[in-house]
């Protein structure tokens, strides 16, 4: 079995998950004996092909045939700003980098015939996002007729590559797969951006089968985006752990319970601090540490200083690579009280760093979980009790550790794609039925 | 004959460095000594060394008839010891004159009056020792951080045995009432104050290079004129600025020199005018009435109170933490934890996360270490907390 896979960035140039998942996910495929040709708006060439085979949409030629601007892509795109809140997994730091980084790049090159254009993808999450998605569909186009009879299945990741996917349908009548790594709802609540909105609905009516990272994931899909729920299906994410274990020399004694991840809405940050003011209310002998930053970080700030506990509250600003692990390793529980979170690979990393971890119920992987503590994301009294339990009874700590850093190394990509080939079959099977 | 009564207050903090969660417990060095460092000396060679030879030159032209008043406070003095013992001779050269009057203050340049009458008294006993130690002088009068000022601060002050204090000529304050005269605290009389006029005091500080201003280009003689007018009613003109007025807020390149260098033959040239220092003005003038002072003043910003450091509550919770370890780092009595405790009281810091920043941002943001309020209380939080760990550590090991 063959796939042409869509997706925007790749390890090791990535911005966020969905590259990390995109690597996992493809590893896994190809232990299951799938071929995978993955396209990305930019290539770098040293990404890991070991398993696969990386396109670079910059290198592709579209051919803009006449009539082409009537086109349904284009038709439905228009060009605009964008902002953070429409990008999964984006740091806002990120964010500043690459929208002044894209008003540099982005410019057509003109090479002989005007009507072959090659587009220099900057594969960021820039402000000329849109135009990118845009170009991406015809660029993909034009992939899916040179690599005709290559591939046996379309499959998308998250909307930006929808477009790309849906032309890659219409000239190869290939079946395709889309693959909801977040929705729109996830990322900006219910004030939803509509134009994002559109096209993963789009995307989705247009694929043959919908891939959700997690139960929520896919009820979402069902209720909001009008999906039938047979179309539906759920795979949730596994993770791969780099080995990277350091020992990190602890400076303060006191228990440590972190949050880490932006500081926006969705992520719940408030009532972290909600929860860290009952707490220190009861033992003194805890610090609550805020790593990441946000749009919601100055009013976090603010919050922390009128409950009075900025003694015991930390912030430590945006952390990068080996800065994670620290902030994981000398962590004595974790709390991940997000508003809505598709799937939420945080909680793993922090339970395979043997941290004792704390999640809301509206999270994706509170489905795959059973040693973490589940709480709703707005019962501060209940997410208070939890971490108090854990911090001052060293036996459950200890027992959610080991069992949950088990838990944790079951989780395989080879699973999750094993059912993901099943997906691949089923619509094959339609689509031979159908012809 | 009006008294011309200039003072300066030489004040630099010791910033801290970018002190991260991670580095609690491991790390207690909390300066930026680079930052420090070559700060204060470039401060010093763009202002304190070049302004305090002219004052020399100028007290030794007019023999006798021009003087002035400093306050430095003890985080400065600190500073060049460490950096610019220069500069110290310097200010000792001016001393021996017997033309230049040194105020005593809180020695952190601190909030302290506001919250602690036994730290601001504490503070105050330990910059007049450092007085006496550099320049074998006991102060006289006194003070307070950035002319913060009310009833109860300036009995506190008389009954430390001060003679005059310093004040804002605040609107607020005053009313209809003109700051070119002696008051007198409502609560103890016998301490006199001088308030400042801040309009003539900022036509130097802030709007002498200033050349949208209708007065640009300033003289001294214009000025002079300004001050011997009969409109200028009052026995004495204030005028109360940072040191760092002359060479930094202004630079050389404006002019700002000159015009100092002319200022005392311009002033004294009318035969309305004469110098003054603070004790002597104060002592030469009866007090025409009291200054009734109820809330905290202070001569920052357009509300000229002490919003600008305890005006938002990133500001108070961090000034609450703050001196909650008052009484621990006095019952640990040591140097090294009274060092830290000295900078971590410096005003600066809680000026460093005022969110008001709208009229008054660009003085807020000047020698202003960090991009945002929040940045500055993160920071200031984070040493803070290590501090305080501290403290119990060595508190429970003295046990």
């Amino acid at each position: 079995m063959r796939v042409l896979m869509f997706g925007w960035e790749f390890p090791p140039h990535i911005a966020g998950g969905l590259g990390t998942a995109c690597y996992g996910l493809t590893r896994g495929l190809a232990r299951n004996g799938v071929e995978v040709i993955f396209v990305v708006p930019k290539a770098y060439g040293d990404e890991d092909q070991r398993f696969i085979r990386v396109v670079n949409a910059s290198d592709v030629d579209a051919v803009y045939r006449s009539g082409e601007a009537d086109s349904e892509i284009w038709r439905n795109v228009k060009f605009m700003e964008i902002n953070s809140n429409m990008v999964p997994y984006i740091s806002p730091e990120q964010f500043e980098r690459e929208r002044s980084r894209s008003e540099k790049v982005g410019e057509v090159h003109h090479e002989g015939d005007v009507w072959r254009e090659r587009y220099n993808f900057s594969g960021k999450y820039g402000a000329n996002l849109m135009e990118e998605v845009a170009r991406y569909a015809l660029v993909a186009r034009q992939v899916a007729i040179e690599l005709e009879g290559q591939f046996d299945v379309i499959h998308a990741h998250d909307w930006l590559t929808y477009y790309a996917g849906i032309a890659a349908k219409e000239v190869s009548g290939k079946p395709l797969v889309v693959h909801m790594h977040a929705t729109e709802y996830d990322r900006s609540g219910e004030n939803i951006n509509t134009q994002t909105y559109a096209i993963e609905r789009g995307g989705m009516e247009a694929a043959d089968l919908v891939m959700a990272v997690s139960n929520l994931t896919r009820n979402i899909i069902i209720n909001k985006y009008g999906i039938p729920a047979e179309k539906v299906i759920t795979v949730h994410n596994a993770v791969r752990f780099a080995d990277n274990d350091q020992e990190v020399e602890r400076g303060v004694k006191d228990k440590i319970v972190t949050f880490l991840g932006r500081i926006t809405y969705q992520k719940g940050p408030d009532y972290f601090v909600e929860a860290a003011a009952k707490v220190l209310k009861r033992t003194p002998n805890v610090r609550f540490v805020m790593a990441g930053s946000g749009d919601m970080m100055n009013h976090v700030i603010r919050r922390v200083a009128r409950l009075g506990i900025a003694d015991k509250f930390h912030f430590t600003g945006f952390l990068k690579g080996a800065d994670v692990q620290k902030m994981f390793a000398l962590s004595d529980v974790y709390v991940m009280p997000s508003v809505s979170e598709p799937f939420g690979i945080s909680p793993l990393e922090a339970m395979r760093s043997n941290v004792p971890t704390i999640i809301s119920k509206q999270s994706g992987v509170a489905e795959v979980l059973d040693y973490a503590v589940k709480v709703d994301y707005w019962d501060v009294d209940a997410m208070a009790d939890a971490i108090y339990g854990l911090v001052t009874y060293p036996a459950l700590g200890e027992l959610f550790a080991r069992k949950g850093l088990e838990e944790v190394n079951g989780l395989k990509w080879n699973t999750a794609a094993a059912k993901i080939k099943e997906g691949y079959e089923r619509v094959i099977n339609q689509m031979n039925n159908k012809n | 004959m009006k008294t011309v009564c200039l003072y300066f207050q030489v004040h630099q903090p010791l910033r801290l460095k970018t002190y991260r969660f991670f580095n609690m417990g491991k790390d207690h060095n909390y300066l930026d000594v680079s930052a420090n460092r070559s700060i204060m000396q470039r401060v010093a060679a763009e202002c304190y060394l070049p302004m305090n030879n002219l004052l020399l030159r100028l007290i030794k032209e007019n023999e006798g008839a021009f003087k002035v008043t400093f306050s430095i406070s003890g985080l400065a003095i600190e500073q060049f010891r460490s950096y610019t013992p220069e500069v110290l001779d310097s200010f000792r050269e001016l001393a021996k004159t017997g033309c230049v009057e040194f105020l005593a203050e809180s020695y952190s340049h601190s909030l302290s009056s506001l919250i602690s009458p036994e730290e601001f008294k504490k503070e105050v006993e330990a910059h007049t020792a450092l007085m006496k130690e550099e320049f074998g002088y006991t102060p006289t009068s006194f003070r307070n951080t950035e002319l913060i000022y009310s009833d109860v601060i300036g009995e506190q002050v008389a009954a430390m045995g001060f003679k005059a204090m310093l004040a804002e000529g605040a609107r607020h304050v005053l009313g209809w009432k003109s700051p070119n005269f002696v008051y007198a605290n409502s609560l103890e009389q016998k301490l006199r104050v001088l308030l400042r006029n801040y309009k003539l005091s900022d036509d130097i500080a802030f709007r002498f290079s200033n050349q949208g201003w209708g007065e640009y280009p300033l003289t001294a003689e214009k000025y002079a004129g300004w001050i011997a007018d009969e409109n200028t009613t009052g026995e004495v003109v204030n005028l109360f600025m940072d040191y760092e007025t002359f060479g930094e807020h202004q630079k050389a390149s404006s002019g700002i020199f000159d015009f100092v260098a002319s200022l005392p033959k311009a002033m004294l040239a009318t035969g309305a005018l004469k110098f003054g220092t603070v004790t002597e003005t104060a002592a030469a003038n009866q007090p025409t009435g009291v200054l009734y002072c109820t809330h905290a003043m202070s001569w920052a910003d357009e509300e000229r109170d002490v919003t600008a450091w305890l005006g938002n509550e990133l500001q108070n919770e961090a000034f609450g933490k703050l001196y909650g370890l008052q009484e621990k780092v006095h019952e640990l009595n040591n140097e090294d934890f009274n060092y830290v405790w000295n900078f971590m009281k410096a005003s600066d810091h809680f000026y460093y996360m005022a969110t008001k920043w709208f009229s008054d941002g660009d003085v807020h943001s000047y020698f202003n270490p960090y991009d945002s309020a929040y940045n500055a209380f993160i920071n200031y939080m984070n040493v803070l907390s290590d501090f305080a760990n501290e403290i119990e550590i060595a508190l429970a090991e003295k046990e």
